[in-house]
């Protein structure tokens, strides 16, 4: 019986978190504000005049303009992994949000896509926010870069799904420590996002493929220094096969879990 | 008379174990129906399959006519639900609360608006509306949660333990809300532990214990036929008096320091007692539904 489906009806639950968004933007809106400012002056400040320039597809550039895309492409990451995991499990868990839901004609589905569009599209605010910021500093090509606000949703979609399949697996709030140590962090570090990936042994750079973050790096970066090229196609591919493979089990894991 | 809820062999079973066994009833249009039993025996389960929460395991559901496995979309709509755990949204204000509930309905909003503003004062809670709703006290959440079951202007209405947990007023409070809108011909579906609540609330009771209904009937029937009219208790009783009640085949209950003696005799068993065997504490009052209850289901403790 609770395979009601999926209608339109999952943007209720969308709009119920807009709703509450809205109430705190002021602090909603400081991370994505004060985030790059502090990255870019430890890295491009600090960092950056240890490196210098660094090659990117055959051209010279500053390691702040190098870095600066890459910093968009962890904040898609955190927004909305963030969001489908510890805020979607507070709501789920503690709150019993989905339970008061549930006692309306919304299925489960509707409830678990709402909560997953919505952590991509927190991405995208995030995104728009920061593209502010950083292009004060000119170091992101316009308007190329206006594609990074698709690309937020895009990538949300796949850090949302896998987001939301860890809070139907994991026992308590504490337990997300594990995807966050075993998956966030090195993704953080070895997407590409800091150095090119060709440093890093063959083996590591074949691995680093798996990662969601290193094809959203890569597809920022382009975008950011306005530089696009066909094989980017398939950085997205992955990413909507990414998000194609996630989105499904979390619905199904999110049911096993909350059926009973 | 029109049926709303019709229950057959309701069962369901989480891996070995059965929370409720087949259970069959029927709630007809404007009746208030009170499931009644202690804990663990299947109250919630049954009530969370009504509204479509919980897949069934067995058995045959129909609400408004509609089969819950089918149409629990269309069900679901035309219900409103008091959930035993709070279940207010925290992020939100108490007005916000109903507004956003209304949307899940698809109600439009200038019409929610409305709706709000009519249900903040049938609860009497229009002073508050800007609070969040983390600063109300336990009864003023039940309250608003109770508005809230009714954003859609259902035509049942289930309320899962609507007063556990609530001090007298409160409780009182919410009595006055349920009988107001019993008054108005609403269906309730209620569950509860309580028998005053049973009693005041509801026309037609059932009490369920392991997952089975053990009866169904009218609270004041129910007395009648299971215990009578009148109960004698004695503390510390001699074993005088219980030998002659249990000569006398009287429908007693012997606890050791107590003795329950269901009568239906009236005042003249109570003066021939408390004449021959009582040096105080003897006891003749009103059997109450608490008395069906216990005899019933038995003074064991559960879970």
């Amino acid at each position: 019986m609770r395979s009601a489906g999926i209608s339109t009806r999952f943007l209720r639950v969308w709009q119920r978190n807009m709703t509450v968004y809205k109430k705190v933007w002021k602090i909603n809106f400081l991370p994505p504000i004060l985030e790059p400012l502090f990255y870019l002056f430890a890295f491009g400040a600090g960092l950056g005049a240890l490196v210098g320039s660094i090659v990117y597809e055959g051209n010279a550039v500053s390691y702040i303009g190098y870095i600066a895309p890459a910093l968009i492409a962890v904040n898609m990451m955190y927004n909305s992994f963030f969001e489908n995991t510890y805020a979607s499990f507070v709501r789920m868990y503690y709150q019993k949000t989905f339970d008061a839901m549930l006692a309306t004609p919304l299925s489960l589905e509707e409830i678990i896509t709402g909560e997953i569009v919505w952590g991509a599209t927190k991405s995208s605010i995030a995104t728009a926010i920061m593209l502010i910021v950083i292009s004060f500093f000119g170091i992101i090509h316009l308007p190329h870069a206006l594609l990074l606000l698709p690309l937020a949703f895009v990538g949300g979609m796949a850090f949302s799904s896998v987001g939301m399949f860890f809070t139907a697996i994991m026992p308590s709030i504490d337990s997300f420590n594990l995807p966050i140590f075993l998956f966030i962090t090195p993704m953080f570090l070895f997407s590409g996002t800091f150095f090119p990936l060709e440093n890093l042994p063959l083996w590591a750079q074949k691995a680093a493929f798996v990662f969601p973050l290193t094809h959203l790096v890569k597809m920022c970066r382009a975008l950011g220094l306005g530089h696009m090229n066909a094989p980017l196609l398939y950085n997205l591919l992955y990413l909507v096969l990414f998000s194609g493979v996630f989105f499904p089990i979390a619905l199904y894991g999110m049911k096993k879990r909350l059926i009973k | 008379m029109e049926p709303i809820i019709e229950a057959r062999d309701l069962a369901k079973k989480y891996g070995k174990l059965t929370a409720v066994n087949g259970i069959s009833f029927t709630v007809y249009r404007g009746e208030s129906f009170g499931l009644l039993g202690p804990n663990g025996a299947g109250k919630t389960t049954t009530i969370r399959m009504i509204y479509g929460f919980s897949p069934m395991s067995a058995g045959d559901l129909r609400v408004f006519g509609l089969d819950i496995t089918k149409q629990s979309r269309e069900i679901k709509a035309r219900i409103g639900v008091c959930q035993q755990e709070n279940s207010l949204d925290p992020d939100l204000t108490v007005r916000q609360n109903l507004e956003v509930f209304a949307r899940y309905f698809d109600i439009p909003q200038k019409e929610a608006r409305g709706i709000t503003e009519s249900l903040l004062r049938f609860i009497a809670m229009e002073h508050r509306k800007g609070e969040k709703v983390t600063s109300l006290s336990g009864g003023l959440m039940r309250r608003l949660v109770l508005a809230r079951a009714l954003i859609n202007n259902p035509d049942l209405i289930i309320l899962d333990e609507p007063t556990t947990g609530l001090d007298p007023q409160s409780r009182h409070q919410v009595w006055e809300r349920l009988e107001q809108l019993k008054a108005r011909g609403l269906t309730i579906l209620l569950t509860t532990h309580y028998m005053e609540e049973a009693a005041r609330l509801c026309d037609r009771i059932v009490i369920v214990d392991h997952g089975k209904i053990l009866v169904e009937g009218k609270p004041a029937e129910l007395i009648r036929i299971h215990v009578g009219k009148e109960v004698i208790e004695v503390a510390e009783p001699d074993s005088e008096l219980i030998r002659w009640v249990a000569e006398r085949n009287f429908d007693h209950e012997n606890l050791g320091h107590r003795l329950i003696i269901y009568s239906k005799g009236g005042e003249d068993l109570f003066h021939a007692i408390t004449a021959n065997y009582c040096t105080g504490g003897c006891d003749l009052r009103l059997a109450t539904l608490e008395d069906v209850f216990l005899k019933l289901t038995g003074r064991d403790l559960r879970e």
